[in-house]
């Protein structure tokens, strides 16, 4: 009978265990990717370091003087004479904030706004609260509903003694805000119908969505937007004047239903034969059938291309600017252009570069979310 | 499909005519507030600041004519506009008036259905260089890089010039003033060409602006003024006259902080509205121009305060100053 001695267990080798082994596998596992690891770290030591020097190490954070504790700090604010001009004027961002943030609207009444950016941020965590709730479609239907009209009006005014605040007024990311939430929230249920009319039966409908879809999306953004505001102008002479953000918003959300209806069209074509077959056999009509079988699991799939297409939506919204409607973009001119800040530019638009990623981004990590919730396959 | 067309053109050129024979001094005072054009920000001619209040040369013209029509400069509604849209919303209504640095050509003002009331400031293109290239006139640019705009008039403009004086140069190219700038300022050339106000606030807006100089040379024409659509004289004359009495007041001497002050000048009595009836003409009350004085200010307070030597753009007067100062600023008289 053979007697086994356990032998001492014998650690693998250096190479094989560890961040050597991450190394070795995920950057020099090959000759071309060593080359490539070592002229990207090449890169990143050309731009990161001068990078950081400009934004944090020289930059000036002289933002006035404030109180903590009973404790002094801080000088008087840098101006744009003293602030130096190698780095970053971060009091610049400081002092045009609100223009950045609501544009020209009135600064007494920019509660409004912010009454409108606290419900927004609240809607989310309603959503949260409701999830298991008995009435919860009734009660994110009324949310739905409700919170662009009571928007509408806080911003606008006109109603309740509310002071009213012309469109023209309005800028900064608030416009942004507004372009890019009205963009998607209307054109999505467009977006549904023309989907469902470009797969109709009904030649006509099939006919006039397919047109309406190729047209809109044979042709740029651009082009539309300045079709909305230098030649509709010209058709409405006499003093009926067509309010100019409106003009943007139904081209934007003409537009933007066209792509929404594609990437629809594409869900609904995934879901199997055999679920309408089924949904016809147990005598749903068309409404039923489509509201209750295809189109919660067409739009469940399109979840990822739905959020894709709207987050280059909210990044087209910066197209306003050349048809002369001032967003966050356009402020960032303005703000420069003021005498006593000549020439930050810069600054500017890094700041409206972090705003637009910190919103993209939410937004993306949103939507991953939403696919883990809604997900029913057996994936996982 | 013939007469669709025909019947859309032919309502369309009715509404037009429509439009121009509305008075828009009537519309003006129905709304409370004059709608006028201005760029979407140029350093002192019209920006906002940080509370969001319009500021600048072209501004303050909007606001005379406000002070004018409403007794109130404030009551002006802004809106930004592009170079591109900038005539359309005039001919479409959008704006009453547009203040926003446009230049006075023959092809605007007898083309478009626009007249243009006056010159507010004579602008023209120039030279800036480093002032350690030790050049003090354009004519010893010979053999230098300039950096320029592409497909504006600018380039043009340099070429015949250049041409007519025998002055060869290389052209370094960029597609927006910042990305120009920063050619510059890199040292990719020796010379920055572009109208003369623009090269002020970019020199203020450079690391050092006691580094470069502008040269004085100038070798275009860019009168730049308010517009109004063409067909309603009487506003017409009200935006010409507004601008007019700044002028005036400057050069009789009379500014924000002296209207009360009674003279015995006569002029300057008629300016102020308290002898004569010159306000019956243009249809307003006849403390019109007392208001633009006291609420805007004369011209030369306007030009001080937003583009003059004391702020951080620094344009001297030159030919902005009054013609009896050497410059070509000239106002018809208010008699």
């Amino acid at each position: 009978m053979a007697i086994y001695e356990s032998q001492e267990l014998r650690k693998p080798p250096i190479s094989q265990v560890g961040i050597v082994r991450w190394l070795r596998v995920n950057l020099f596992s090959s000759k071309v990717n060593v080359g490539l690891t070592l002229a990207a770290l090449y890169m990143l030591y050309v731009i990161i370091p001068p990078m950081l020097g400009w934004m944090i190490f020289d930059a000036n954070f002289n933002f006035g003087e404030f109180s903590f504790l009973g404790f002094e700090f801080g000088e008087i604010m840098a101006t744009n004479d003293n602030c130096g001009r190698a780095a970053a004027c971060w009091p610049f961002i400081y002092e045009k904030f609100d223009m950045f943030v609501y544009g020209f609207y009135p600064r007494e009444l920019v509660w409004r706004v912010d009454i409108v950016f606290a419900l927004a941020a609240s809607l989310f965590v309603i959503v949260r609260l409701v999830r298991n709730y008995k009435y919860k479609n009734k009660v994110l239907l009324a949310m739905i509903i409700g919170f662009p009209i009571a928007s509408f009006f806080l911003i606008g005014g006109g109603v309740f003694g509310l002071e009213v605040v012309k469109t023209h007024q309005w800028g900064g990311l608030m416009l942004t805000l507004v372009i890019a939430s009205v963009g998607i929230i209307i054109s999505f249920p467009i977006g549904v119908l023309l989907a469902l009319g470009r797969q109709s039966n009904l030649r006509v409908i099939n006919f006039f969505s397919t047109i309406y879809i190729e047209f809109i999306r044979a042709v740029p953004l651009i082009t539309i937007l300045f079709m909305a505001s230098f030649v509709l102008p010209l058709f409405f002479t006499g003093g009926i004047s067509f309010d100019k953000l409106l003009r943007a918003l139904i081209a934007i959300t003409l537009f933007q239903a066209a792509y929404f209806a594609e990437v629809v069209r594409g869900g609904l074509q995934a879901i199997p034969t055999g679920q309408y077959e089924a949904a016809d056999a147990i005598g749903l009509n068309y409404v039923q059938k489509n509201a209750l079988i295809i189109l919660p699991q067409a739009l469940k799939i399109s979840i990822p291309n739905l959020v894709g297409s709207s987050i280059s939506l909210f990044k087209d919204t910066t197209l306003v600017l050349i048809i002369g409607l001032m967003d966050m973009l356009a402020m960032v001119n303005m703000t420069a252009n003021d005498i006593n800040w000549l020439g930050r530019e810069t600054e500017g638009f890094v700041f409206v570069t972090m705003t637009m990623w910190i919103f993209l981004y939410s937004m993306s990590r949103y939507s991953k979310k939403l696919e883990v919730r809604f997900s029913t396959d057996h994936k996982n | 499909m013939k007469q669709l067309v025909k019947f859309s053109v032919a309502s369309v050129l009715a509404l037009s005519a429509f439009a121009v024979q509305a008075g828009t001094l009537q519309d003006v005072q129905a709304n409370g507030s004059v709608k006028c054009g201005v760029s979407k920000g140029l350093a002192g001619f019209s920006a906002a600041d940080s509370s969001g209040t319009w500021t600048g040369i072209d501004v303050d013209v909007c606001r005379a004519v406000a002070a004018a029509t409403l007794g109130d400069a404030t009551a002006v509604t802004f809106v930004p506009l592009t170079a591109k849209e900038r005539f359309t919303a005039l001919q479409s209504g959008e704006i009453d008036m547009l203040s926003r640095n446009t230049t006075w050509t023959i092809t605007r003002d007898a083309s478009l259905g626009l007249n243009f009331a006056g010159v507010n400031y004579y602008d023209g293109q120039g030279f800036m260089v480093k002032s350690s290239l030790g050049v003090d006139s354009a004519m010893d640019l010979g053999g230098a890089a300039v950096c320029i705009q592409a497909g504006t008039t600018t380039e043009l403009n340099l070429a015949d010039w250049a041409k007519s004086n025998g002055i060869v140069y290389t052209s370094v190219v960029s597609d927006t003033n910042a990305q120009t700038l920063s050619n510059y300022d890199a040292g990719r050339c020796d010379v920055l060409t572009t109208d003369a106000s623009g090269l002020y606030s970019m020199r203020a807006a450079s690391n050092d602006p006691s580094e470069h100089v502008v040269l004085p040379e100038i070798i275009s024409k860019e009168p730049l003024g308010p517009v109004v659509r063409q067909g309603d004289d009487q506003w017409f004359n009200i935006v010409r006259w507004s601008l007019n009495a700044m002028i005036t007041a400057e050069e009789i001497g009379v500014t924000s902080a002296t209207v009360d002050v009674v003279s015995n000048n006569p002029e300057r009595e008629r300016l102020m509205g308290r002898s004569g009836n010159t306000h019956e003409y243009v249809g307003l009350s006849s403390d019109w121009t007392y208001n633009i004085i006291a609420q805007v200010g004369n011209y030369a307070e306007s030009f001080e305060r937003n583009i003059g030597l004391n702020t951080p753009i620094g344009i001297a007067r030159g030919v902005n100053a009054l013609w009896t100062n050497g410059g070509i600023l000239y106002s018809a008289p208010f008699r």
